[in-house]
């Protein structure tokens, strides 16, 4: 599921941003301490190859819907954590930037949602300490599917964690997690059931992909635990956050900060200009703009607002001149560049 | 999901339009990118019951889609097959919250309805702004404005090569998924074991064009860097651009303009 920006505040957005940043940072490191030139472009295509497995529609057993697969795991099982996070970013930029899946604010929070999970705590503590040495088929597919659906319930998780503290959604807590988990466990079955088998698959017609990456990739312990590490530090920075604006009420969002620390330097712009102005040229005499509107709109908002009908009928007449005013942009727009390629011609 | 033949298509008309040479495509793609980033974090910001103060921010994405010279159709064809998660998560706030809000003429209306549509608006302007940002972008020039904005390189060349590779996989797909089609009559195979064959034989095709791929490079001299012939300089339009943007927002964002008019109409 793609995280979408409408749902989401400023402060959920730009932190999942800056942490999903942080670990593609650390990995490219690790990829450039560690370079196999050939990685790089079997990373690209190996995305690229995820990217149209996405579009095979089938028909999910049992449903008669058809669903498509995700990929993330068969990624990280062929390439290793590291390069792999880095493909799964990829696809989901490109998911986002044409297919308008989720958004571009939201773009980090998915990169953390649909990536890290599968690569830093799917991987290393569910499949390779599984597979490790004893790689039957049978095992692979139960491993498989356990990792699949831990990485999906984290990120399941994480979609309602994100929603809850943006704030911008009525559904309580438990009612979205009742709703989330139990579709992403069914989905989880499905999709480790297929990634199983194309493992497998692979073992048999084409092993030798799977053994000249798995010999490429030094995998330690040591580098496993770092890398579970920073997760952690990144995850416990932002909980602390969250924890510390938590009394603020949910809606803490840009505005909040603006109304305490940016609105002052407001002040001197453009808006008390905009007010002289207003007020010089008196069309609206007992039009109420004090600093501090913006906290009584919101408080309004929050508790019990004020009935009346003339700022409805105000604000829905406000409305429909806003949207003609933006009409009229854009067909002056178009009438000034057809008028131009008329007279070209 | 569309058909698979429609969502090739859309894919390629997209990168099409990116071509264009309108004043919206000669911007720096870096400038777009940063605008359109603080554009959508200008329309989030909103609380949640706002509606009437995001109305303005319309003028971005209409300013965009004119002066580029983007088929309004295409654009809410795209927004229509969109990821649906926000509309559906968002169709609970009316059930949640039943407290009236508004009075419309007798006809109340609950905060969870205003919340939804003030969802529904930010779902529309973050939508179109990011497939407008592709539309105007080549995505080469999206790709070079992350590299000069510090994104790390592995990354920036991860996803020109996912770029250059997604035509080919998709047309190779299609492909494959037609004979599939065929041969189960206009079903969609038969399953699960169908489908990991298939993704399967992808894999094989999908690593030896790489090996191919990483031979040709390395004959032509690659050493894990893509070099890109055409170099975009901030010039002074750019900048006016995104000051003239930004100063738009901060006044929309602080200023109620959509009040303004209707008080305006209204007592005069």
């Amino acid at each position: 599921m793609h995280m979408a920006d409408a749902l989401l505040s400023p402060g959920v957005g730009t932190t999942f941003w800056a942490g999903s940043l942080g670990v593609i940072g650390y990995c490219a490191k690790k990829l450039r301490e560690n370079i196999n030139e050939k990685m790089i472009p079997l990373m690209g295509i190996l995305a690229a190859f995820i990217f149209a497995a996405q579009m095979i529609n089938f028909t999910i057993p049992g449903t008669g819907s058809s669903g498509h697969i995700g990929g993330g795991m068969i990624l990280v099982i062929i390439l290793g954590p590291y390069a792999a996070f880095i493909a799964v970013a990829s696809v989901l930029t490109v998911q986002c930037l044409f297919f308008a899946d989720g958004g571009i604010l939201a773009l980090g929070c998915n990169i953390w949602n649909m990536a890290v999970y599968p690569c830093f705590i799917a991987y290393p503590l569910i499949y390779a300490p599984l597979t490790k040495g004893n790689k039957t088929p049978g095992r692979i597919m139960i491993a498989s599917i356990l990792s699949v659906v831990v990485a999906l319930e984290f990120g399941a998780l994480s979609v309602v964690l994100q929603t809850m503290f943006s704030g911008k959604t009525e559904l309580p807590f438990t009612t979205f997690l009742v709703l989330m988990l139990p579709i992403h466990f069914a989905i989880a079955i499905g999709e480790g059931f297929i990634t199983g088998g194309f493992v497998n698959y692979i073992r048999v017609i084409k092993p030798e992909v799977l053994d000249v990456v798995e010999g490429s990739r030094a995998f330690s312990v040591k580098k496993v635990l770092v890398s579970i590490g920073i997760v952690a530090i990144i995850t416990g920075g932002m909980l602390s956050w969250f924890a510390s604006t938590h009394p603020d009420g949910l809606e803490w969002s840009i505005e909040r900060v603006y109304g305490k620390a940016v609105l002052p330097g407001y002040e001197t712009g453009i808006i008390p200009d905009l007010r002289d102005i207003q007020e010089k040229t008196a069309i609206l005499p007992d039009y109420n703009f004090p600093a501090g509107k913006e906290e009584k709109s919101e408080g309004a908002a929050d508790s019990w607002p004020a009935v009346n009908a003339g700022t409805s009928f105000s604000g829905i007449i406000g409305s429909l001149m806003v949207l003609g005013l933006v009409f009229i942009l854009g067909f002056g727009i178009n009438a000034v560049k057809s008028k131009r390629r008329n007279m070209v011609i | 999901m569309p058909s698979f033949d429609k969502e090739y298509f859309n894919l390629g008309y997209l990168d099409t339009l990116s071509y264009k040479d309108t004043f919206v495509h000669r911007l720096d793609p870096r400038i777009k990118l940063v605008t359109t980033f603080i554009f959508i974090l200008f329309v989030v910001s909103f609380p949640k019951y706002e509606i009437l103060k995001m109305l303005p921010f319309f003028f971005f994405p209409v300013f965009i889609l004119s002066v580029g010279e983007i088929p309004l159709k295409f654009i809410l064809k795209k927004l229509l097959i969109a990821s649906p998660f926000a509309l559906f998560v968002g169709i609970f706030n009316p059930f949640f919250d039943t407290a009236a809000m508004y009075n419309f003429y007798g006809i109340p209306i609950s905060g969870g309805w205003v919340s939804y549509l003030s969802i529904i608006i930010k779902f529309i302007l973050t939508v179109t702004a990011a497939l407008l940002l592709v539309a105007t972008t080549s995505f080469p020039g999206v790709c070079l404005a992350l590299k000069k904005l510090k994104v790390p390189n592995v990354f920036v060349v991860q996803l020109l090569f996912l770029y250059r590779y997604m035509f080919v996989l998709t047309a190779e797909t299609m492909r494959i998924i037609r004979a599939r089609n065929m041969r189960s009559f206009g079903k969609k195979g038969r399953g699960m074991k169908t489908l990991i064959s298939i993704i399967g034989v992808l894999f094989v095709r999908t690593v030896e064009r790489s090996e191919r791929i990483y031979q040709a490079m390395c004959s032509r001299g690659f050493d894990g860097e893509i070099r890109l012939l055409t170099s975009y300089k901030i010039g002074f339009v750019d900048i006016s651009f995104a000051i003239t943007a930004i100063t738009v927002f901060i006044i929309f964002r602080g200023y109620d303009v959509t009040k303004t008019l209707g008080e305006l109409i209204t007592k005069t």
